[in-house]
């Protein structure tokens, strides 16, 4: 490192950085904010669903001419559940959280003094920031942001005469997401280089801990399926701007046949899912990791089959690239590929349920230490295979046929990936907040917003399940067109207000973050007894993460509780780092 | 600026909050977790689990009316409803166990001085174990679910099927029936021009005897007839973005793509008449009139819909047809009934 005692200035340490844990701190922050506009936009549309004709001076006072009177009209909804989607799984849950713990932890976990290149790092976050300005100023065009769904299907998004949304607000979420994937496409370039790279002395990749496998693997996802997606968002411009036909054909609106000839829909379906499927599993997956992590570490206990969690990262990596056809089966594809695709994807449930079982397992006869981190991972694995079951019935082209693009639907994802990666999400937080700022997090705080975050996240998920198979399509303003579903009022206001307090409970988060930043007790150097390779790190932040030397590793992460022959614990604690050579008469694991 | 004074009430909570947390004092400072935090939340997961459990029984109970009635209106649907059946009955089963070990061991494992955690790292056979079996159980689904979609999907076999094309615009379908040939008339957007408001191309000899789908005497509403026990085939058509015509009571689903024409096929088994008597239905509908007497509205009865359930705008909450399943004799009078378009042109 040749510029370790380089002067930095404000500018290069706060704003410009090219260390990958300010830049880490970066994209959290970041993350945070589009998710504080990502979730309250969900309790205004939540209002609407269980208020249909009610007026309420918040809708008014944030959504202006689209909220006259306390109401929003049908237009602003579709907006807000389209960018309320758009927000959440890239902004809040693809760079927010792949972006912030992959740059924090794979220099760290595996012995490198930073990313393979920090200067890309930077460009990376940068192009983030960017397209995250871009996207909340799309919020305010006079036509209103884009409100085509997230997956903005043309010929909805691509013509303005359909809907307002596909005007200009329409156009800035195109740009937005195309420098987004620019900005994924050179994190996730970076993440790969620098794990097989950069890892130190006796770092063999059998002896990675499973978060850095998670954010290894998810970047090759994210570098195989993010351009398909940016070719699909080019083709889309040249539609909507160039009079090419990719997309369109045969159409006629607002009283004229427009020009289109021979294009299809469905190709940009195929496009979008292309990238859509395995961007659940890009959110997933570093959820998946962090959570094997806090869990080894918490129980005491080795995660259970190691190897076996390996195979099923990369089984699931490898099969989420050819599923995406599941979310095709009712579009008119040929019947015989929903049957290729509904038996790549009922696949996906093997290793799937290898995982779960072997999260149960880790906990089983473990000495559990139910710190804030701890519950939220445990809370994880229980809304991770509350969604997951149901995959079951909607991977199953038969039985999608009456589910598909229902509230259960909706149900399904918002617990397996959604609720799931977010809960991931705030255990990573909790659990290497001490490596962030080198303070402790609040305690007692963690605890109240994981018991209220849990309990409002099933309390709006799981009933909303039945409402779905009681018909009621998902992007609806209101379903108060139709007396078949006037019995289901009840149970929206049930959901509404579960949503409104799990909303409200990020508050206590966001109270404990900040002021934790400044005013949280001083960490120790490892405060959870863990084994891995950051909490040797000194707790002050140093450019180039150690002094001296890179420490070498000897075993791989998960040596909670080994004992010896006699039964007797190795060198009288529960926990032997990676740094520990093997001692006389152990074997390695 | 009333939402700038929203934000500042939500900065207060946030702050108010730590403010609390503080004065408390409860935190002292501890790294590791208490052994008495341990306990809380040991008690308090089993809690959640009760919760989980708990909401899964009020879904069910409470949701037991609320839901489509378990009598398919369609002979096809049935096929679908034993698989559903199945596959509910195993996803309730495993999320019933999977959430119980889950809270459990959360609960008896519970952090305690004293207590070591037993090392065990590894198990090839317990590995093999839950490999194999969902491998098993998922065969088992594949093959079971390939072959009610063969079923469903599937219906170059039927014979003398009712040919209707459905078309799908913002914010509503029309229909045209076959006609006597059972053969539909080209049609293209190009061609909309006037009263011709699905493009119908009329100098095609198939065109002429097709029934395009009125406003029925005396209604506001078309009401798209269907026969009991034959074999109906969507032949769907969308004049601007996409459609999805969903008839879930007949458990039927197909997107409507401009550009193309797509299919789907079923056979209604279950007349109007007779699903009004059906008790799912019953019960369902008096629930419902109960609650629109109490907000002062006419009461209804039931009715089939085909619903739009892809995003296509605004009013895409509103995009409704009401279907009507006759006995075959009466369906065949109201089509007798109905004018083709050589008789309206």
């Amino acid at each position: 490192m040749s510029d370790h005692h380089h002067k930095e200035t404000f500018v290069t340490k706060y704003i410009f950085s090219q260390d990958h844990k300010m830049i880490a701190k970066q994209y959290l922050i970041t993350g945070i904010i589009m998710g504080v506009i990502g979730v309250f936009m969900s309790m205004l549309f939540r209002l609407q669903l269980a208020y249909p004709e009610q007026s309420f001076s918040i809708i008014e006072a944030f959504l202006g001419r689209a909220g006259e009177g306390g109401v929003m009209t049908p237009d602003m909804y579709l907006s807000l559940v389209t960018i309320h989607g758009t927000i959440m799984v890239f902004f809040v849950l693809t760079a927010g959280l792949s972006g912030t713990f992959s740059n924090l932890l794979i220099p760290l976990q595996i012995g490198a003094r930073d990313m393979a290149s920090g200067f890309l790092n930077m460009i990376s976050y940068w192009l983030f920031f960017i397209s995250s300005v871009v996207m909340v100023i799309s919020l305010f065009v006079e036509t209103g942001p884009a409100s085509a769904g997230w997956t903005i299907y043309p010929p909805l998004s691509a013509l303005p005469q359909a809907i307002a949304g596909s005007g200009l607000g329409m156009t800035l979420w195109l740009v937005s997401m195309a420098i987004f994937i620019a900005s994924s496409l050179m994190g996730a370039l970076n993440y790969i280089v620098t794990v097989l790279n950069l890892r130190t002395l006796g770092m063999k990749m059998t002896r990675l801990p499973l978060t850095i496998w998670a954010f290894f693997v998810t970047a090759i996802i994210g570098v195989v399926s993010f351009p398909v997606l940016l070719s699909a968002a080019l083709l889309l411009i040249f539609d909507r701007s160039f009079g090419t036909s990719f997309f369109l054909s045969d159409i006629f609106i607002s009283g004229e046949v427009l020009h289109y000839k021979g294009g299809s829909p469905i190709l940009f379906e195929h496009l979008f899912w292309f990238l859509g499927h395995p961007e659940v599993y890009i959110v997933i997956l570093p959820a998946l990791g962090i959570t094997s992590e806090i869990i080894a570490t918490n129980s005491r206990k080795p995660i259970f089959g190691y190897r076996a969690m390996i195979m099923s990262i990369i089984a699931i990596a490898f099969l989420s690239t050819i599923v995406w056809g599941h979310h095709m089966f009712v579009t008119g594809m040929n019947p015989f590929l929903g049957s290729v695709f509904t038996f790549t994807t009922l696949l996906i449930a093997i290793p799937s349920a290898v995982k779960g079982f072997n999260y149960i397992t880790t906990l089983w006869k473990g000495n559990l230490q139910l710190n804030p981190a701890m519950l939220f991972s445990i809370g994880l694995v229980s809304t991770f295979i509350t969604g997951g079951v149901t995959g079951l019935i909607l991977g199953d082209s038969a039985l999608d046929i009456n589910v598909h693009d229902t509230m259960f639907v909706v149900a399904h994802f918002h617990l397996v990936m959604g609720v799931s990666a977010i809960l991931g999400m705030f255990a990573g937080v909790y659990h290497w907040f001490p490596k962030l700022y080198g303070r402790m997090m609040n305690k007692d705080l963690g605890y109240l917003h994981f018991w209220l975050t849990a309990i409002s996240a099933y309390g709006v998920f799981f009933p909303m399940h039945f409402v779905g198979l009681a018909g009621l399509p998902r992007r609806y303003y209101n379903n108060t067109a139709f007396p078949i579903f006037d019995d289901l009022m009840e149970i929206n206001v049930v959901m509404t207000i579960f949503a409104i307090v799990g909303g409200l409970a990020q508050l206590i988060f966001l109270s404990n973050f900040f002021f934790s930043i400044y005013k949280g007790k001083k960490a120790s150097m490892n405060p959870w007894n863990a084994n891995t390779l950051e909490w040797t790190a000194p707790v002050e932040h140093m450019h180039g993460n150690w002094p001296g030397e890179i420490p070498a590793v000897h075993r791989w992460s998960y040596d909670y509780s080994k004992t010896d022959k006699n039964g007797e614990l190795w060198g009288d604690q529960d926990f032997t780092p990676q740094t520990v050579p093997i001692r006389d008469g152990e074997e390695e694991f | 600026m009333k939402a700038l004074f929203f934000i500042i009430i939500f900065v207060v909570i946030a702050v108010a909050c730590w403010q609390f947390v503080k004065l408390l004092g409860l935190t002292k400072g501890d790294q590791t977790t208490t052994e008495k935090e341990n306990n809380i939340n040991g008690w308090l997961m089993l809690g959640l689990l009760g919760f989980i459990y708990g909401l899964m029984l009020y879904s069910m109970y409470g949701a037991k009316d609320m839901l489509l009635p378990q009598l398919s209106a369609s002979a096809e649907g049935e096929h679908i409803d034993v698989l559903f059946k199945m596959t509910m009955t195993l996803v309730l089963v495993v999320q019933f166990a999977m959430q119980f070990f889950i809270f459990y061991f959360t609960f008896r494992y519970r952090g305690i001085k004293g207590r070591k955690a037993y090392f065990f790292a590894d198990s090839h056979k317990l590995e093999m174990i839950w490999t194999i079996t969902p491998a098993i159980v998922l065969a088992g689904l594949i093959i079971y679910g390939l072959w009610t979609w063969n079923n469903v999907m599937d219906s170059s076999d039927a014979e003398n099927p009712l040919i209707i094309e459905l078309y799908a615009k913002q914010f509503q379908w029309e229909a045209r029936y076959a006609g006597a040939d059972n053969e539909l008339g080209t049609a293209s957007v190009r061609m909309i021009e006037g009263t011709n408001t699905m493009g119908v191309d009329f100098s095609d000899k198939n065109a002429t005897d097709d029934v395009p789908l009125m406003v029925g005497e005396g209604k506001f509403v078309k009401e798209l007839h269907l026969p009991k026990g034959r074999k109906v085939i969507f032949k769907l058509r969308s004049q601007d973005v996409l459609h999805s015509a969903f008839m879930p009571h007949f458990r039927a689903q197909m997107n409507c793509v401009p550009g193309m024409v797509t299919q789907i096929a079923f056979t209604p088994s279950v007349t109007t008449a007779e699903m009004r008597l059906n008790e799912d239905t019953q019960a369902k509908f008096e629930h419902i009139n109960e609650l629109r007497k109490e907000k002062g509205e006419e009461t209804v009865e039931f009715d089939y819909l085909l619903l739009c359930n892809k995003i296509c705008g605004s009013s895409h909450y509103n995009m409704q047809l009401k279907i009507i399943v006759d006995e075959e004799a009466d369906f065949n009078k109201w089509l007798a009934g109905q004018k083709t378009f050589a008789q309206l042109n």
